[in-house]
């Protein structure tokens, strides 16, 4: 009851912040919950399943391309196209997942790094197509909800899939299935000895992860009007894994905790020097090295253990 | 001789990360970054000490790597040693090293690119035609520097350690060694040779922030195609790499060659983890 109470009224806190803060905070408010829902996305296979996936920037891209390529060629209306990425992010992790999770451990972040690393040489391969490094530009958010101006349209958009995202994946860890990810994150071994398919169930983690993350680059791509290659490099495998770490990896509400608190120290640390890469370098170190569980584990830990 | 130049430093560049993975079974992401610190520290280097450019280059042929070397100990001992070398953690450290070097360099040294003279420029004329006499050094002693650590490694004491310190980190320990000591030193050597390494590709290719990425992902193909920690398939690996670069460049795009040589490396670890070559040799 109460964890239900905690996480709506999380929800309700965003909506009155990004109907009372200024333009630009409120955009980069709807920028930090598009980019949650990736994190969240990000959180299911690694929090708790386990699963370092250094790869995640190929699912992202899915999503941001799946839905650009269609409305570019094709003139697909934009909440169709919204749907056509979220498939595109879930079906490129089934296929990534067939092939990676034969494969555990470091063998499976160089695998996903692999395959992400040759999608995004594919994206520059295909520049004609797909833009290469400059991208396409895309209709502005205000298409999307006709009638409405375009910063509304953004925060309402972003809004309603966060929302979306934050509730069902509460719902996800709470089920069974959510049980056996973390059952397979603890030990696999005793996993399969109980009689679990571990295999099905860790591609079923990463496709529920894929969709997730081809929904946020959909979004992205749409609100924000643009659609690049750029999306699928490296960096964007990275920062998830810098987001979930930093909110506590296997904690609901850690992706939104940390997608935020990382945005606005790079955003604070931008306006005093150029050198943002040093901050997320520091960042990552430090973590890992005096704070594993992030700042949500860490109080779960301390205080609120029936945080979920 | 563009591809054996190639294949020479791929050799000196995965050897380092390849050791370093096979000792410590730590998968150094950063191994790229001591490859771009070796080729800005030699033009540091060749820039302060002046004087003709044959002594200036010895100076950082010297000196270069064991900055990066000692820079990679010290890595090693603040960071690596705390999280017990557990390779997840590790990873996400060294990510982390990664920015952070890559951060320092664009600092310190700029976005620019910078060339290095080359110590000697005179070309031997063969009757059919000529090769530059510095891309033929750069063979021999990226050579040489290979031998060296092949008998570092199977006729020295400190060698022994390591290999022993492969095989069996707890039983190795029981016998006295100092396993920290042997992981600083397996790190710092791995990280020299992919300094070695820049400063030999730095006067023909220029040196700039960013230089490591290229040579990490090549030497990672390196390693895995020769199969992860043996040491011959990875000098093997880099010689048919090196030379088959400038082949698949001729007949495909360089995107292409890329794009194959990824999937190709994902595909030996999903189907045959121990290497193209890799008998289940150490």
């Amino acid at each position: 009851m109460r964890i239900w109470t905690l996480h709506l009224f999380t929800l309700a806190v965003l909506a009155v912040l990004l109907a009372t803060l200024p333009p630009y905070h409120a955009t980069n408010l709807a920028r930090i919950l598009v980019l949650a829902v990736f994190a969240i996305g990000y959180n299911l296979a690694f929090g708790y399943t386990g699963l370092l996936s250094l790869g995640h920037a190929l699912f992202f891209a899915a999503g941001v391309y799946g839905a650009a390529l269609p409305i570019t060629y094709l003139g697909l209306p934009q909440l169709p196209a919204l749907v056509a990425g979220l498939l595109a992010g879930g079906l490129v992790a089934g296929v990534t997942g067939l092939l990676a999770l034969r494969t555990a451990g470091v063998s499976f972040m160089i695998v996903t790094l692999m395959f992400a690393q040759a999608g995004y040489l594919t994206l520059l391969y295909f520049g004609p197509v797909t833009g290469g490094d400059e991208g396409l530009v895309l209709p502005d958010a205000a298409a999307l909800l006709p009638g409405l101006s375009a910063d509304v349209a953004r925060a309402t958009i972003a809004y309603a899939l966060f929302s979306a995202a934050l509730l069902s994946s509460l719902a996800l860890v709470q089920s069974r299935l959510g049980r056996t990810l973390v059952a397979i994150r603890e030990n696999e071994d005793r996993s399969r000895m109980l009689g679990y398919n571990t295999f099905a169930v860790k591609l079923t983690a990463l496709v529920l992860s894929g969709l997730f993350s081809g929904a946020a680059g959909a979004a992205y791509a749409l609100l924000f009007g643009y659609a690049g290659a750029s999306f699928a490099t490296i960096q964007y495998s990275i920062l998830p894994m810098l987001w979930v770490l930093m909110g506590g990896a296997g904690t609901v509400l850690g992706p939104l905790v940390g997608t935020a608190a990382m945005f606005y120290l790079v955003d604070i640390a931008g306006s005093y020097t150029t050198a943002t890469l040093l901050f997320v370098g520091v960042a990552l170190v430090l973590l890992i090295l005096f704070a594993p569980k992030g700042i949500l584990g860490t109080i779960r830990e301390r205080w609120l253990t029936w945080l979920p | 001789m563009e591809s054996a130049v190639t294949a020479a430093t791929l050799a000196l560049t995965a050897v380092g990360l390849s050791l370093v993975f096979g000792v410590m079974r730590v998968v150094n992401v950063a191994h790229g970054e001591f490859f771009m610190l070796g080729a800005v520290s030699a033009w540091f280097i060749t820039t302060w000490v002046g004087g003709p450019a044959w002594a200036s280059f010895l100076v950082a042929l010297a000196v270069a790597p064991l900055f990066v070397a000692a820079l990679a100990a010290l890595a090693d001992r603040i960071v690596l040693k705390r999280l017990d070398y557990e390779p997840e953690a590790t990873i996400v450290a060294t990510i982390g090293l990664m920015y952070i070097f890559q951060q320092a360099a664009l600092s310190f040294y700029g976005p620019q690119a910078m060339p290095v003279e080359p110590p000697f420029n005179f070309r031997i004329q063969l009757p059919w035609f000529g090769y530059s006499a510095y891309k033929l050094s750069v063979i021999l002693f990226a050579t040489l520097v290979l031998i060296g650590v092949w008998l570092f490694l199977t006729r020295t004491k400190a060698g022994l350690v390591m290999r022993a310190t492969q095989v069996d980190r707890e039983t190795a320990q029981a016998f006295g060694i100092d396993v920290d000591r042997v992981y600083a030193g397996v790190f710092a050597l791995g990280a020299g040779l992919a300094a070695i390494a820049a400063v030999l590709i730095v006067p023909i290719q220029q040196a700039h922030y960013l230089m490591g990425h290229d040579p990490l992902l090549l030497a990672f193909i390196t390693v895995i195609v020769g199969g992860l920690g043996s040491l011959r398939g990875t000098i093997i690996a880099a010689v048919f790499i090196g030379l088959s670069d400038g082949l698949i460049a001729f007949f495909w795009s360089p995107t292409l060659a890329k794009i194959l040589a990824t999937l190709l490396v994902a595909m030996v670890l999903v189907f045959r983890p121990q290497g193209l070559f890799g008998a289940k040799q150490a």
